[in-house]
């Protein structure tokens, strides 16, 4: 659990307006202040100062990015390998295909378990979003939306609703019901509205609230029976194409990440960008959260999955192999955090030993590229998704 | 900061995703290097000779070596390599796989590399059909002949061009000789089959909807942007960083400490239902089971976090503190939790009913917080915002985690749950009946029905545990009198 978030103020009077509201907490020369997003923006945008111009405040950016990397270095004194040394190797895995799950007529673009461990609602690129009993095999419901490439879709965590999204620039939640023949799509509500496509959602802690990224470059957290923005976050430079909420008991931050190659960590409350990481080569196309919320993954076009510690604030790991040339769409971890699952534009699904940050399995068996790989909630399953319009869960 | 509208309109020179595209040239390159290369030979098909033939094993083996993979890996790297194009198959030219026999491949010419900036258009195509038209009527594949109809609609404006460019370029291919005209005839059909796949066939090219940033395009960056970028920096470099040996050495600790737990490392008990079709698994860690199963309730030692998660934990960690008359701190931070994350409507009546409950002086529920704290809480109350009860669920999830939490596991509560946890044997099914198992997979409880049923009980519970409004009581008792 990140504890710098848990501690820090982030609700009352603002120091420069003194409105209560959830605060930023930043720096002016090395002086702590807390203020809210507007004067924020406000001192952002301020008409350039006398001795400042456009080089000299990409200097000061320059020099303090370097000074960011000099802090980072100073507190790293191990590395992962050393630390991985000391622990036993996994052992040989062998999954199979235990289900595969025939049904979408069309590529499938996203899924998501429920939390009941068997339940899981999948999206495909016609439109159609279907929810699967995935132990039985059973469809239990389909929902037809009127836009296509629907890339988003997540389950409501007391497993009443879905929401989906995609070209059609909004996420809408759709209630599921006990009657198999009811239309669900008249009872669609459109909640979430961006200038651009929704490249993902999730639920937060209950099924009032909805986070979801998009390309237009922001995240924005919704009030699902209103629909409205409650935040909105700002700071890529590029499309938005993937976020995940942290897994800890305050659960006020998650993590996105983007075609800027960039990976950020907001805060929920005050929609600042806490923390930063740029070390990939391509687009980041998945983000996922350590099990523990201490650190995250990254899976990106340049075909490694990169492993990011946030305590520490670096980098710790680069998984990546001579003969994986493409890129990787998708990352999860199993339950423990020990072996991280990515799924590749080459149609195979690679297994990883997190911490020794080797190859431990390969996965054939999907006939087009994966779009996306999750573990169920009680960590007994795989489920991937991909282009070849099926599903598979593998144990 | 950016918001992208419009999709903007980059023509056709804008090719995404393309970053491994370089790494396969050079591979495909090292490939065809006479000394290291794949062995290629003459072979004949049908009437002619074609050059350089190589066969699907000779290829397999040759990337199984270089990249140091299995067989299998090494065959779906191949198939990738055709999937793109940059090898074609010269028996079974529609199905784009990497077979590991004696079945014949040629590499493509890099003019028809995917890798190259043009983009095939549908011109191009129209061109292509026409021409194949011309020298043979009736040649064209049924799919073709629909394309070719389609795109004679299409691209009517323009059909004299395209028939005199198709023209041409059959007159100019009569000019070659036998052997090269065969060859390019075989490198154009295997580029369209690649670029313009039948119906139904999947396209390695296919990449999705084009993602909106360029990346050959330097952005320029304005003066409030490196403004932000510089206030993002200023904090990030001020902000408290742990040692790596320190966090690095608690992501082991998490990984071990959960290592029995994790499916795909251990045993799960009595049997994963993925693997045997049958749910006991799932049927023992309900939500509402008398007894829970032991690994459950060594999780709930694990965090506090581990323990408010799992509700079944949550009700073991409530009687306890019933017996500790220490029950409002959780009942508090449920209640601030709700608050968190209701609807943005419900927020005022929930902050009212919190404040009265909580933290009014005198409250029936009064948490014992910080004056600060307090203060803070109680003035920020004025004008509700989910987040206004931030600092003091804080303070008093802290004060849970650090004390009350040990306490619990020191409690002859926890040490009787652990005694009274079930530790299920494994099942050991034989293959009829599994094959009975999987007939009989049961359906479950939709969530949707334990929802309900948790909104009850929840419900429920609430009505019992509500302060006793003395005053209510007193005047009921007057009233008797």
């Amino acid at each position: 659990m990140c504890d710098q978030t848990f501690m820090a103020a982030t609700f009352g009077p603002c120091d420069s307006c003194s409105k209560a509201s959830p605060l930023m907490n930043i720096y002016i020369k090395s002086e702590a202040i807390n203020y809210c997003s507007f004067c924020v923006e406000m001192m952002a945008c301020q008409g350039l100062q006398k001795g400042e111009t456009l080089a000299s405040l990409k200097k000061e950016s320059e020099n303090l990015k370097k000074k960011l990397e000099e802090e980072r270095g100073k507190l790293n004194d191990v590395e992962r390998n050393q630390v991985a040394e000391k622990v036993e190797a996994v052992a040989a895995l062998s999954l199979k295909t235990r289900r595969v799950l025939k049904g979408h007529g069309n590529k499938v673009l996203c899924m998501d378990w429920c939390k009941d461990k068997r339940r899981l609602v999948s999206s495909s690129q016609d439109g159609k979003v279907i929810v699967w009993d995935a132990f039985t095999l059973n469809k239990e419901h389909g929902i037809t939306l009127p836009c296509t490439w629907v890339m988003a879709c997540a389950y409501a965590p007391s497993g009443c609703a879905v929401a989906c999204g995609g070209l059609d620039n909004k996420c809408s939640v759709v209630p599921l019901s006990l009657d198999r023949t009811e239309n669900l799509a008249a009872k669609k509500k459109s909640v979430a509205m961006h200038t651009n496509y929704v490249s993902g959602c999730s639920f937060t802690n209950s099924d009032m609230q909805l986070l979801t990224s998009s390309g237009d470059g922001t995240c924005a957290l919704w009030d699902v029976e209103s629909g409205q923005l409650l935040q909105s976050f700002h700071g890529h430079t590029a499309d938005v194409l993937s976020l995940d909420l942290a897994p800890s008991e305050t659960g006020n931050t998650f993590v996105s990440g983007g075609c800027d190659m960039k990976a950020n960590v907001w805060d929920m409350r005050s929609g600042q960008n806490i923390q930063s990481f740029e070390s990939h080569e391509s687009d980041i196309n998945c983000v996922k959260y350590y099990p523990s919320g201490d650190a995250f993954a990254s899976a990106s076009d340049d075909a490694t999955c990169r492993f990011y510690d946030l305590r520490a604030d670096r980098e710790v790991a680069v998984y990546q192999k001579d003969s994986i040339i493409f890129g990787a769409s998708s990352v999860d971890f199993s339950l423990s955090g020990r072996l991280l699952f990515s799924g590749h534009n080459d149609y195979t699904i690679n297994i990883w030993d997190v911490l020794k940050g080797t190859r431990v399995s390969i996965l054939f068996g999907h006939e087009n590229r994966i779009s996306r790989v999750r573990v169920s909630p009680d960590g007994t399953a795989l489920c991937s998704a991909s282009w070849d319009n099926s599903l598979r869960i593998w144990a | 900061m950016t918001i992208r509208t419009a999709r903007p309109n980059r023509g056709q020179r804008f090719r995404p995703r393309t970053h491994c595209l370089k790494k396969l040239d050079a591979i495909v390159v090292e490939m065809q290097d006479p000394k290291n290369g794949v062995k290629g030979s003459e072979q004949k098909l049908n009437v002619t000779t074609i050059p350089h033939a190589i066969t699907g094993a000779n290829i397999t083996a040759w990337i199984c070596n270089k990249m140091k993979t299995s067989t299998e890996e090494a065959q779906v790297f191949g198939t990738m390599l055709v999937a793109y194009g940059y090898i074609y198959p010269l028996q079974n030219h529609r199905k784009l796989v990497m077979c590991n026999d004696s079945s014949l491949y040629r590499f493509q010419t890099p003019y028809f590399w995917p890798s190259q900036q043009w983009v095939p258009e549908d011109s191009d195509y129209a061109i292509y059909l026409a021409k194949r038209n011309i020298r043979k009527k009736g040649m064209l594949e049924p799919y073709e002949q629909v394309d070719y109809n389609h795109l004679h609609e299409w691209l009517n404006h323009k059909w004299d061009f395209i028939v005199m460019q198709a023209t041409e370029q059959y007159k100019a291919g009569r000019d070659r000789n036998k052997a090269d005209r065969v060859v390019f005839d075989c490198q154009e059909r295997a580029f369209w089959i690649v670029n313009r796949p039948p119906r139904r066939t999947h396209s390695a090219l296919d990449v999705g909807p084009e993602r909106l940033i360029n990346p050959n395009v330097e952005e320029k960056i304005t003066f409030d942007q490196y403004r932000r970028v510089n206030i993002f920096y200023q904090q990030a470099i001020m902000r408290s960083k742990v040692k790596s040996s320190v966090s690095l050495g608690a992501l082991v600790k998490y990984i071990t400490s959960y290592k029995n737990h994790d499916a795909f490392l251990a045993p799960c008990l009595p049997s994963n239902p993925w693997e045997t079709d049958h749910d006991a698994y799932w049927t023992l860690n309900m939500r509402r089971v008398d007894v829970p199963t032991k690994m459950r309730v060594e999780r709930w030692s694990f965090s506090l976090f581990e323990l408010l998660t799992d509700l079944r934990g949550r009700d073991d960690f409530k009687i306890f503190l019933k017996k500790e008359f220490s029950g409002e701190n959780l009942a508090f931070w449920e209640a601030a939790e709700e608050l968190k994350w209701g609807t943005a409507s419900s927020m005022s009546a929930k902050a009212e009913s919190i404040f009265k409950t909580f933290l009014a002086p005198g409250a029936p529920r009064w948490i014992n917080i910080d004056g600060r704290t307090m203060g803070l809480t109680v003035k920020g109350l004025e004008h509700p915002h989910r987040y206004v009860l931030e600092a003091a669920q804080t303070h008093v999830f802290m004060l849970m985690k650090k004390d009350t939490f040990f306490r619990y596991l020191k409690s002859p509560t926890y040490k009787e749950i652990q005694k009274k946890a079930l530790s299920p044997e494994a099942h050991n099914f034989s293959p009829a009946q599994l094959e009975e198992n999987a007939r009989n997979r049961s359906a479950g409880i939709h969530p949707i029905i334990l929802w309900q049923q948790e909104e009850e009980e929840k419900a429920k519970a609430a009505a019992a545990s509500a302060p006793v409004d003395v005053k209510a009581v007193m005047s009921k008792i007057d009233r008797k009198k």
